[in-house]
């Protein structure tokens, strides 16, 4: 893999942030977009911008093919049997959310239960308590490893048969954990549950194979995977989006409307009420393309090869926590001893270095490691090793910094 | 920017009150308390004030979080003690005024250290962190 090649497809990353050259590592917040991303939707605009499924005109089939040809390249990028099955929102927030309101409400009852991890990010918490809230039904965590993983033991402990719903995400944003989620989906469907994937931090980075994981429904984002930001996808099994109710009514979602009552579009539009997100689409399958001509292998083994490089340069550092197991996707969450995540944050920053510090979204699991915050490097397909060589050095001024300061 | 650049925003004094927070702790007895966090960051804080005829007699704080909202909370408490809470809300308004950039005229705001805050305006992620506790005392004082 040319990471030099790969790079310069990147025009932000060509630029100078505090008199240093820009050493991006918060592509877990969001990935950058390359040139083809931007070209993409910059096309769109200028010369096919169109409202969809609707114009008699040129430009609105235009508009029409590309929105619809991107769910056929998302259908084929995540192995979904049909474009049925894959849903346009607005990110996985959106997309977890549809499915705890729609399929959780109608499906939930007082004394079922919903199973998910603590090592989730808020979007894969809050739907699920909003959605026991609102039935009475009960929420319930398989607990993790002291390294920050789940084993199927556990999860067979606490998945019972009154469980109808897992929902747990396939890549951990702050430990790196990636769960076997085909395992967790065997032992949902032995239980009669269904089984939810955050799919935000792995649909970046993994080969996704909806079909040979045999989960119920899969969320992820565009803007982590170098697509834009504000469109993601909700892929759902066919027989269960079939039986669940939409939940935004309006223009596009429907079938005939009536003065009291309407129906609605078959899948998958049932679920795009209003104008979609067609330039998001758009760049989406811009981004698809990207990824693919690189290869999703050739992606993780890279990353892979970062993390396990930065957990070593990063552990010379005297001082220096770092949360998570061993095997991990492209990311390194820790803290610097007597240094609050925060101020490493911006003197990584005055270095021209981004991190994410903070919370992460993700507070019950901050809780969990018994901290109120942490840094984090994330690695994308342009990062280096040079670049983790900068970070390392950076960190060292820091902690020199801090510790004079004092 | 370099390195050097950083010691705008962490002077010495506010590292002084990082490492040495006056007025950490809880209040015996009656008092008005405001929980307030920072729901980007997790930063939290926990005001108490006693006030007296309007007057603040005592403010204390507990809470977890940066350099730089740990050292606010340590200046504020300081500098509200023995004011009224009127002129802890002008002090708190001038504050912000100061977060944004702009030039104040603290004369008689007895803003003691607190100015050495000045620099985080330069560094705009971090102005919620210098504001956590003055709005926790903004709250604070509108419920007593």
């Amino acid at each position: 893999m040319d990471v030099k090649a790969i790079k310069e497809q990147f025009p932000i990353l060509n630029q100078e942030v505090n008199g240093h050259p820009l050493v991006y590592l918060d592509s877990s917040a969001t990935s950058q977009k390359p040139l083809s991303v931007i070209e993409a939707v910059n096309t769109y605009y200028r010369e096919d911008n169109s409202n969809v499924h609707r114009g008699v005109h040129t430009l609105g089939t235009r508009a029409t093919d590309k929105y619809e040809g991107a769910r056929e390249k998302v259908r084929e990028f995540i192995n979904a049997r049909s474009t049925a099955e894959i849903i346009f929102t607005r990110g996985t927030t959106t997309a977890i959310n549809l499915v705890a309101t729609s399929y959780g409400r109608a499906n939930l009852k007082p004394g079922d239960e919903i199973v998910i991890t603590p090592m989730e990010h808020h979007s894969n918490i809050i739907p699920w308590q909003q959605a026991a809230k609102a039935t009475g039904a009960t929420l319930k965590y398989i607990p993790l490893q002291s390294d920050g993983t789940i084993t199927l033991e556990a999860v067979r402990e606490t998945v019972t048969a009154n469980t109808k719903i897992v929902a747990m995400t396939q890549v951990s944003n702050v430990l790196g954990t990636i769960n076997p989620i085909k395992e967790v989906a065997q032992i949902a469907h032995a239980h009669g549950a269904v089984m939810l994937v955050d799919g935000a931090q792995g649909a970046p980075h993994l080969k996704v194979d909806v079909a040979d994981l045999d989960c119920d429904f899969y969320a992820f984002s565009a803007h982590k995977m170098c697509g834009p930001t504000g469109i993601g996808v909700l892929y759902g099994k066919k027989e269960l989006l079939e039986n669940m109710e939409p939940i935004e009514f309006g223009g596009e979602m429907i079938d005939f409307v009536n003065l009291y009552d309407s129906t609605w579009k078959e899948l998958p539009w049932k679920f795009e009420g209003g104008t979609p997100i067609i330039a998001g689409a758009i760049g989406l399958a811009a981004a698809i393309d990207f990824l693919n001509e690189i290869g999703n292998e050739t992606i993780l083994d890279h990353e892979q090869k970062l993390a396990d490089y930065a957990m070593k340069q990063l552990r010379t550092i005297d001082g220096i926590s770092i949360y998570g197991p061993e095997k991990r996707a492209g990311l390194v969450t820790f803290n610097l001893d007597d240094v609050h995540p925060h101020d490493t944050a911006t003197a990584l920053d005055a270095e021209g270095i981004a991190v994410r510090a903070g919370h992460h979204c993700a507070q019950p699991l901050m809780k969990w490691l018994d901290v109120t915050a942490t840094a984090r490097a994330s690695f994308y397909l342009y990062n280096t090793e040079e670049d983790i060589d900068l970070l390392v050095n950076g960190l060292l001024k820091t902690k020199e910094y801090f510790g004079n300061v004092f | 920017m370099s390195f050097n650049n950083l010691d705008t925003l962490y002077r010495q004094v506010i590292m002084d009150h990082y490492k040495n927070p006056r007025n950490r702790g809880q209040i015996e007895g009656d008092s008005v308390t405001i929980d307030m966090n920072n729901p980007t960051c997790g930063d939290r804080i926990q005001l108490q004030m006693q006030v007296e005829d309007g007057v603040v007699q005592d403010a204390k704080f507990e809470g977890e979080g940066c350099s730089i909202s740990m050292s606010s909370a340590s200046m504020m408490t300081q500098a509200i003690k023995g004011k009224s809470l009127e002129q802890a809300v002008k002090m708190s308004r001038a504050f912000s005024e100061m977060m944004l950039g702009k030039e104040i005229d603290t004369e008689g705001l007895d803003m003691e250290d607190i100015e050495a805050l000045q620099g985080v305006s330069k560094f705009p992620a971090r102005i919620k962190c210098a504001t956590l506790a003055w709005k926790a005392m903004e709250k604070g004082a509108q419920q007593d």
